[in-house]
Parts: C-alpha cells; structure tokens; sequence
C-alpha cells in the first residue's frame, strides 16, 4: 500500500509539473484579461431561488432600456411563473396587449395586419429591427437575442477554480459576465472599450446610465443595481426551470443517500459470513 | 466456467416454457449462481453501473426523440422547448446529457480497473476487444448525439471531426462530402446524425450483450489476478453478494449523478453551444467534450494533418492489442511493482492529455502535449512489451481464498 501511494505520488509531480509548466507559461498572456467579480446572487446553490422583486426590475431594465435593440425570444406568459417575476395574469394580459405582433401567416385577405399581442405570443422583436439583417445593418452587428445570454457568455475559470466549482455549485458565470460588461465600460472617452469584453472592444456603447430607469419600490437606480437586476432576469429568462429543478433535485439526493446508507447496511449483513 | 445452472422450475407451466425456451435458465444462470470472485473490489461495481447508464441513455434518448426536430432551422429551438414547455423536459434533457457524462466516467474508470489489474489477458483477450469496440461506439454516438443541439459548438464540432476524413489521401474530400450530405455540414449532415444517433445505442447495447456473455464464459478477473481454482473455496454466487454490491455501487454513483443533474447541468456543456448554429461564425475556441480531449490534445500535438489523423486512431486502436502488448505472465498490478509505477504515469499522461485539450493552444502547450502524447504511446508499445521481460514479480496467492484470507488478517 505505501509503495503504491509513492508511486502514484511521484507520477503525478512529474506530470502535474509539466502541465503546470504549461499553465505558468499561458497565465502571463492572460493577466491584461481580468475576470468579472462574483456577485451574491439569491438562486445560487441547492437552496437558491429568485428573489422576485429583483426580476420585476430587471424586467423594467429591460423593457425600458435592452428591448430598444435586443429581442428576447419567450413567451409573454412566463413572466406570470411564481417562480420567476410572478407578475398577475391581468398584468402580463396589459403588457403582452401594448405591444403589436405580426403574424407569421396573411390572413384571409392575403394580408400581414399586426394585431394585438396575447400572453401566447412571443415578446416580438425590437420594433426598429424586425429581424437580425436590419439590426446589423443599423449596428454594425445584431444585438443577440437576450433570451439565452446568461447560459450562453462565459470568462475562463481557469484551474483549480473549475474544480471547485463542481463542489460550489457555481453555475452563475453567465450572470457574472453580464454585470461585469455593464459594469466594465471605464473608460470615458471610449464608449466601446470593455474592461470585460474578450479584446475590449465591444459592438455595444455603454447602454446604462444612472437614473435612467425609475424604479417604483425606491431601490436606488445606479448602474451597478440596475445590472445586477437585469442579470438576475436574464438568468431567469435563460432557465425558467431553475427553482423546480433544484426542490425536485434536493430531494432526489437526499432519498439517494439514504437509500445507499439502506444498501450498504444490508450489503454489510449479507457479506457477514463470507469472509 | 462452472457453475451451469442446475435451475428447474417449480411450476408445471415454468417447466413446459422451459423445456421450449430455457429463458429462466439462462437468467438464473447468469445472474443468480454465476459465480463471482469473492476478492472483488468496489471497482467491479462499473460492469453494473454502466449496465444502469445504458438503459438510463436509451430510455432518455428514445423521450427526447419524441420532442425534438431534427432541423438545421428547428433543432436550436425544438431543445429549448424541450428545456422549457414539455413537462420535466428540462429532468430528461439533464439526465440525457449529463448521463453521457457520467456514462464516460465510469467506462474509464472500467477501463482504467481493467488495464490495472491485466483483466485483457488470456483467457479474456475478447472479451476487451468487445469492450474496446464498445468504447469506440460510445464515442461515435456521444459525438453525433453533440451534434444535435445545433450550438455554435455543435456545429463546429461537426465541422473539425468530419474535416479530419479529408486527410485520408486522393478520396478525403469526396468522403467528407459523402458524409456531410453537401459541400459542408448542414441540414443532411445534422439528419443523418440524428438517424445514427438512435440507432448506434442499440449496437452498443447489442454488442454489451456479447460483452456480457464473453465475461460468463471466462469468469471475472479479480484484483489478485489469479483464476479460480475451486467454485466452492474461491467464488460466492452473483446473488445475493455481487446483487447487493452492485446496487449500493450504483446508487452512490447515482447521488453523484444526481449532483450534476440537478445543482450543476450545465457545468460540462459549453456555454457557447447556447448560441445556435451560425456558419458564418466560427468560435474563437473549438473544444470538444470532456471525454475527447485526451484523443483531441493527441490530434493537435502532431504537426502534420494526416499524421495527426493516424495517431488519434492509433490511439485508440491500440488498446485493442494490450492483451499482446504485455508481455507478462503475471495479470494484476498488484503484484508487479514497475508496472504499477508506469500505469499510475500512463494515467496522469491521459489526464495531462484532456487538460491541455481543453486549454488554447500554445507553444509551451502544445511541447507538453507532445511529450504527455510520448508518454501515452510509450507505455502502450514500449513500456508494457519491455516489462513483460524483465520485471521482478512479487509472488502471487495460491488462490484468491487464500488472498481473502491474507487481507482478513489485521499484521501488515
């Protein structure tokens, strides 16, 4: 047994120095590269859930301000979920009915009429930018649908972090990136250069202000708030099925280790006289 | 082996179906009496885990198959309507998902237990053939099950593995348009994918049941190495003792699954594979999954296309001949010292080799990659040949009773 520990010891110096040797090297091109803070979200962890209030504002952040160029491909109803921003039916019936929906199919008299939207319907597109064509060629570049942008950014973990993050259950890297980029525009003079944006430079000029939405539950409307709420939304828009999967999930592990507990007793009593 | 079942019916209809078709024989035979090493080690427990995994894959796969659109334009969407609107569609997408996953996890702890303690060598030199078949299929179908998702990674997966075909001198191109369905992945390329997706499972699983009925044949290897000298002294039947540890095995394995399942199920996904599928984009980082980067470092550590192309199927080609590779006569690792050494560093080769896959490449990268890519093919057909011959073996238990016994005892 201790031949076998200092074998495998020495293994692995040798070949973790070389890996590391490979780390060291790479590390020094990554320092002009800094990584977004971690924020202190309420739906991370076994027991996180959304903190309904911040995706309401998040919601307004991004009704107000993100809508004007970014679509977000969900359906009006979700927004009703009592595990997301749990506006009331009457609410989302209000909201989905001020804005127009065109068709995807002419009516009876061959035509495209715009009707009124219903909570069925998918938030439509910005009306400025039908689709990603028209986007492109106002911007530059379109703006991406903002329905899967917290699953779909991430910055480099890098080790051992991404070890610890199977044990952490960190799985708001997504969120993370989305308040590092609001927050990383710091240079004045340079409306497109970001601290967080791989290269720095970004298609996007800084899209907040302070002050810019008026929140109505008196939270303070500062850049740094307004990012983190419409990131917690985003998270939610990203994965409506989060809070579900984690009640369902705390009790799928804890019926499993009690089983294997259960198992290893019996499996204990029936191998007593075997050896 | 022995141990045929003895198995007769009580019932009068059991003995009338039996005597026509001797199912219920067969099922006794071979997973009641069959008779287990009793040195068996938790690492014994993968055969039945992978078992689960299977089912649980096929199970979950033929679900998704019924939600999801196999459509260069729809695919994108049809998985996040799955992810969204179809009731638990978000439970069966994880557990199909992170079920590859795990499925790879213990394969290689399976395979890593069988190259540590010789299990390839005779009598069971088929037997891992079939295994090594088995894995290679298993690559084949979670890289095309990749595919489906239709994410910028999807894509560009597709893209770089099927490329790898134009190596093949004169007719490359003509087999990568062969396989693409055009002039580059597209619609056919992610149809086709799909129809192979459903179908390579139900080879593996054809194939699992020749694995199995290889290893009843033989017996299982144990952690001593040594074969079973008398059923009644050395073996214990499958059920209930090989049963009960298998199931607790499975089950703690499961809370592990359960983890990435429920608290981190994207931890293992790429997060520009939520971005769909745009041609005209091509990812800053191309990485494959997990299990691939060990092959994907091998690919990149040779300069030249073609060679590189030949090592990565050299690579796993060649786990198909370690029963001849070693040259032992002695199986388990336990008692040959330098092999032991040698396996440990042909581990952490592997592992060295899926982290710098993982990583951008560069030229202190791509230097480690190639001396780790030494150390993978060097033990294979140098290390493993040469210690055959001039190792010192410690000696070996006269039976596995005996070893049993000798563990049982408290004195170092």
């Amino acid at each position: 047994m201790i031949r076998f520990k200092a074998s495998l010891f020495a293994a692995t110096v040798l070949a973790l120095g070389a890996v590391g040797y490979a780390v060291a090297q790479d590390m020094t091109s990554e320092q002009e590269q800094p990584k977004p803070a971690r924020q202190d979200w309420s739906f991370h962890g076994v027991f996180g859930k959304f903190d309904q209030a911040q995706l309401q504002r998040g919601f307004q952040v991004y009704r107000e301000v993100c809508s004007n160029c970014h679509r977000l491909s969900i359906p009006f109803r979700t927004l009703a979920d009592a595990d997301g921003p749990g506006f009331s039916e009457e609410q989302v019936k209000t909201l989905a009915a001020s804005y127009k929906v065109t068709p995807g199919e002419p009516d009876d008299q061959g035509k495209f009429t715009p009707r009124d939207g219903t909570p069925a319907d998918i938030i439509p597109p910005p009306e400025s930018f039908p689709n990603d064509q028209a986007a492109a060629a106002a911007l530059g570049k379109a703006p991406p649908d903002m329905w899967l942008l917290a699953k779909s950014r991430k910055y480099e973990r890098g080790f051992p972090y991404f070890v610890f993050d199977i044990f952490t259950a960190y799985q708001e890297i997504g969120s993370d990136w989305i308040v590092g980029i609001l927050n990383g525009y710091t240079k004045a003079d340079d409306p497109q250069w970001n601290l967080y944006y791989p290269g720095h430079r970004i298609a996007m000029p800084s899209p907040l202000q302070d002050g810019a939405v008026k929140y109505a539950d008196g939270t303070p409307g500062t850049i740094p708030q307004y990012s983190k709420d419409v990131a917690a939304f985003l998270s939610w828009a990203a994965e409506p099925t989060q809070t579900q999967r984690k009640n369902i999930g705390f009790r799928a592990i804890v019926f499993l280790i009690v089983l294997s507990g259960l198992l290893y007793l019996v499996k204990k009593r029936v191998w007593a006289d075997a050896h | 082996m022995d141990g045929h079942s003895t198995y007769t019916p009580k019932s009068g209809i059991g003995r009338w179906f039996e005597s026509r078709l001797p199912i219920a024989g067969l099922v006794h035979s071979s997973f009641i009496a069959y008779p287990t090493p009793r040195n068996l080690n938790y690492f014994w427990a993968f055969g039945a885990i992978l078992t689960f995994m299977l089912i649980i894959q096929i199970v979950t796969g033929i679900t998704l198959a019924m939600h999801y659109t196999a459509s260069a334009s729809m695919a994108f969407n049809s998985v996040e309507h799955i992810m969204r609107d179809v009731n638990f569609g978000w439970l069966i997408r994880y557990l199909h998902s992170n079920g590859a996953s795990m499925f790879f996890l213990a394969v290689y702890m399976h395979i890593f237990r069988g190259m540590y303690y010789g299990s390839y060598k005779a009598p069971r030199e088929v037997l891992w053939i079939l295994g090594v078949i088995i894995y290679v299929l298993m690559m084949a179908t979670a890289f095309m099950g990749y595919v489906l998702p239709w994410g910028q990674m999807s894509f560009a997966g597709a893209t770089v593995i099927t490329n790898l075909f134009t190596a093949i001198p004169l007719v490359g191109t003509g087999v990568a348009h062969w396989l693409w369905g055009g002039y580059a992945v597209g619609d056919p390329t992610l149809n086709r994918f799909f129809a192979l997706h459903y179908l390579l499972p139900f080879m593996i699983l054809g194939v699992v049941i020749l694995h199995v009925w290889a290893l009843h044949v033989v017996g299982q290897n144990n952690p001593d190495g040594v074969e079973v000298k008398s059923v009644q002294r050395d073996t214990l039947p499958f059920t209930p003792y090989a049963t009960i540890k298998d199931m607790f095995a499975v089950c703690v394995f499961f809370v592990i699954y359960a983890w990435f399942v429920f608290f981190i199920p994207n931890y293992l996904l790429d997060a520009d594979n939520f971005n769909p599928a745009n041609p005209l984009v091509t990812p800053a980082h191309i990485v494959p999954e997990w299990y691939l980067l060990p092959f994907y470092a091998i690919l990149r550590a040779i300069p030249d296309k073609l060679m590189g192309v030949v090592a990565l199927a050299a690579a796993m080609a060649l786990l198909a001949f370690l029963p001849w590779l070693d040259t032992s006569s002695v199986r388990s690792a336990k008692y040959r010292p330098l092999k032991r050494f040698f396996f440990w560093v042909f581990v952490v080769c592997c592992v060295g080799l899926g982290y710098l896959g993982s990583q951008e490449v560069s030229d202190s990268a791509t230097l480690v990659a190639r001396l780790l890519t030494v150390g993978y093919f060097g033990y294979l057909i140098v290390v493993l040949p040469v210690l055959g011959l001039i190792e010192k073996t410690k000696p070996l238990p006269a039976s596995i009773a005996d070893a049993v016994l000798h563990h049982a005892t408290p004195a170092e």
